[in-house]
């Protein structure tokens, strides 16, 4: 059953680009990975990061640097951002990380307006302007991927692993001491463990994988902007969290696509998409308080109990 | 190691702001024994439990755990030291199972639980000695069953089964019967007494007929201080006890 569905999406995934426009499900691919990095943190550690944009914009404009001024592979210029920003993650982390809810946040956040800072100023970003012509660079050096069709099975294979990262993380070992912070810090310390440390390992994963969605996201528009960095970007992959369900595995990535499928919509209305996005926020709230995949999984054990009997 | 007792404050003392909410408490817990701290509310004893697992810094005075000074370890340190404790307010991990619960604390001291790169397949050879640990308990039907979805007395025992699996020396106990009802304060009275087998337990109890029934030693707490310190029937017949503390209890009974 489990695997006929996975199956399935597969299909769907592999077919999908002959029907819809490549550029927005790599979009769509990207905020999957990004709002499941962030969920990472706020599902299983109990962490809120209100600066997770940092990771996202941070990424993109190294892996674009790199790409422009050096002549490495794709991949490696992915790899390269990715850990330059689990490297801020864990120094944000080592920073934070003694702190909880509202003061936790609000660091995070101080933290991405500083980065958001720093990229406009420095000259190597282009400022206001952006970065432009971002060039899609050979994978491995050799394999030329740079057309859209192309380029979304490369994507697609991206998020795969990334999932996969995460998932391997929270079905860990590490990740049971990750949930047991989530649910009681102070009983984790007092059986002998460093919540400390296990939350700055989860800040470097989790900034890691972001970084991951922003260096891949800069190869997919092929420029990076200010707008990856700024906070109303991490303000929305709250939103797709919540929307899709936090601490469900697959929630914030139901929620980040349908966010983006209705900003894409909604685009030629110019402010509408804004406004829909705070009346879903409103209606999740009021309705959907586990998110629309955690009240699915509900109702689902609900109805398979009264089955039983 | 065999010091005589298994742990020791020497004037110990915690202030908030002016008020000593513990102040020159000096307690010897003798190895082996289950030793009592009474006292109505407010008088300090969580206080006294945090400050002796460091959860809280104290303003004064030493503590000392089989011989050693752990005045300035951190909680964590003192748990790997042979120290564990429960909590007054129910300290269980809510959304994981009764199983995971357990096994969080069977993890602790070992360097599996940093390994985020390894599927949880690699710690199945914890399960059975996490099963094992709920049966002590009684809990071996429920190994699978969500904490929240637990019933209150059975949460209690997994928080013991949890503290357990420390396998501690000495063991610090909060309150457990609070807030139970008297058919599951039997069961959880002779749980403490089997588990305290071989160990060192401190235990802060309202019923006093859970006390009398497990506690060779008995001490005192009032206003922050000890009032006076002896076996059951010592303390029980003391007037200064009988006017601070057991009168009212026997005027609410
Ligand atoms: N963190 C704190 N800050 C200020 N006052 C505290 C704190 N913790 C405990 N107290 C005070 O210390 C006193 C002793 O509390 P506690 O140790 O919880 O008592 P007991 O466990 O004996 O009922 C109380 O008056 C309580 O209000
Ligand atoms: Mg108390």
């Amino acid at each position: 059953m489990r695997i006929a569905l996975v199956l399935l999406g597969v299909a769907i995934a592999l077919a999908l680009p002959f029907f819809v426009y490549p550029i927005l499900l790599m979009t769509i691919l990207c905020f999957v990975i990004f709002a499941s990095s962030f969920n990472l943190l706020l599902g299983y550690v109990g962490l809120l990061c209100f600066g997770q944009a940092m990771f996202l914009g941070l990424s993109a404009y190294i892996a674009g640097y790199l790409l422009k001024t050096t002549g490495v592979s794709i991949e490696i210029a992915i790899l390269a951002a990715a850990l330059v920003s689990a490297l801020l993650g864990g120094f944000v982390g080592f920073v934070a990380v003694r702190r909880t809810g509202i003061q936790f946040a609000m660091i995070t956040f101080a933290f991405a307006q500083f980065v958001y800072f720093m990229l406009l100023q420095s000259e190597f970003t282009g400022g206001e302007d952006g970065m432009q012509g971002i060039p899609r660079s050979d994978l491995f050096g050799v394999v030329d991927i740079s057309d859209s069709r192309t380029f979304y099975y490369f994507v697609l294979a991206m998020t795969a692993l990334a999932i996969f990262a995460i998932y391997r993380v929270i079905h860990s070992p590490f990740g049971e001491i990750l949930k047991a912070i989530r649910d009681n810090e102070a009983r984790v310390e007092s059986l002998g463990f460093r919540p400390e440390r296990f939350k700055i390992i989860a800040m470097m994963i989790s900034a890691g994988i972001a970084g991951f969605a922003g260096a891949l996201k800069a190869t997919v528009f092929q420029f990076a902007t200010l707008t990856d960095v700024s906070w109303t970007v991490s303000g929305e992959v709250i939103l797709m969290t919540l929307l899709g369900g936090m601490g469900t595995f697959t929630g914030p990535m139901v929620g980040a696509a349908a966010i983006i499928f209705l900003n894409d919509e909604l685009a030629q209305f110019g402010e509408w998409a804004l406004i829909a996005q705070g009346v879903i926020l409103i209606l999740v709230i009021l309705f959907l308080r586990r998110g629309v995949v955690g009240e699915a999984g509900a109702l689902w054990r609900r109805m398979r109990n009264r089955n039983k009997g | 190691m065999t010091t005589e007792y298994a742990l020791e404050a020497r004037g110990l003392g915690r202030k908030f702001g002016a008020f000593w909410a513990v102040k020159d408490v000096d307690l010897k817990v003798r190895r082996g024994s289950i030793h009592a701290m009474i006292g109505p509310n407010g008088a300090g004893k969580t206080t006294c439990f945090n400050l002796l697992t460091k959860t809280l810094q104290p303003s004064t005075g030493s503590i000392i755990l089989n011989g050693e000074d752990i005045s300035r370890l951190r909680t964590s340190d003192v748990a790997t030291q042979g120290m564990a404790r429960s909590f007054q307010i129910s300290a269980t991990f809510t959304q994981m199972t009764a199983l995971e619960n357990v096994r969080v604390a069977l993890q602790a001291g070992k360097g599996t639980a940093y390994r985020f790169w390894r599927p949880l397949g690699s710690i199945a050879h914890l399960n059975t000695r996490a099963m094992e640990l709920l049966e002590n308990v009684g809990l071996q039907d429920s190994a699978g069953v969500a904490a929240s979805d637990l019933s209150y007395g059975k949460k209690r025992a997994l928080e013991i089964a949890t503290t357990l699996a420390l396998d501690p020396q000495v063991m610090l106990l909060d309150e457990p019967t609070a807030g139970m009802g008297h058919e599951d304060i039997e069961p959880i009275t002779e749980l403490i007494r089997k588990v305290s087998v071989g160990r060192t337990v401190l235990i802060v109890e309202h019923n006093l007929s859970v006390v009398s029934s497990l506690s060779d030693r008995i001490t005192v707490l009032q206003a922050g201080q000890i009032l006076t310190e002896g076996n059951y029937a010592e303390v029980s017949s003391d007037e200064r006890v009988i006017a601070a503390y057991m009168g009212g209890v026997e005027d609410a009974l």
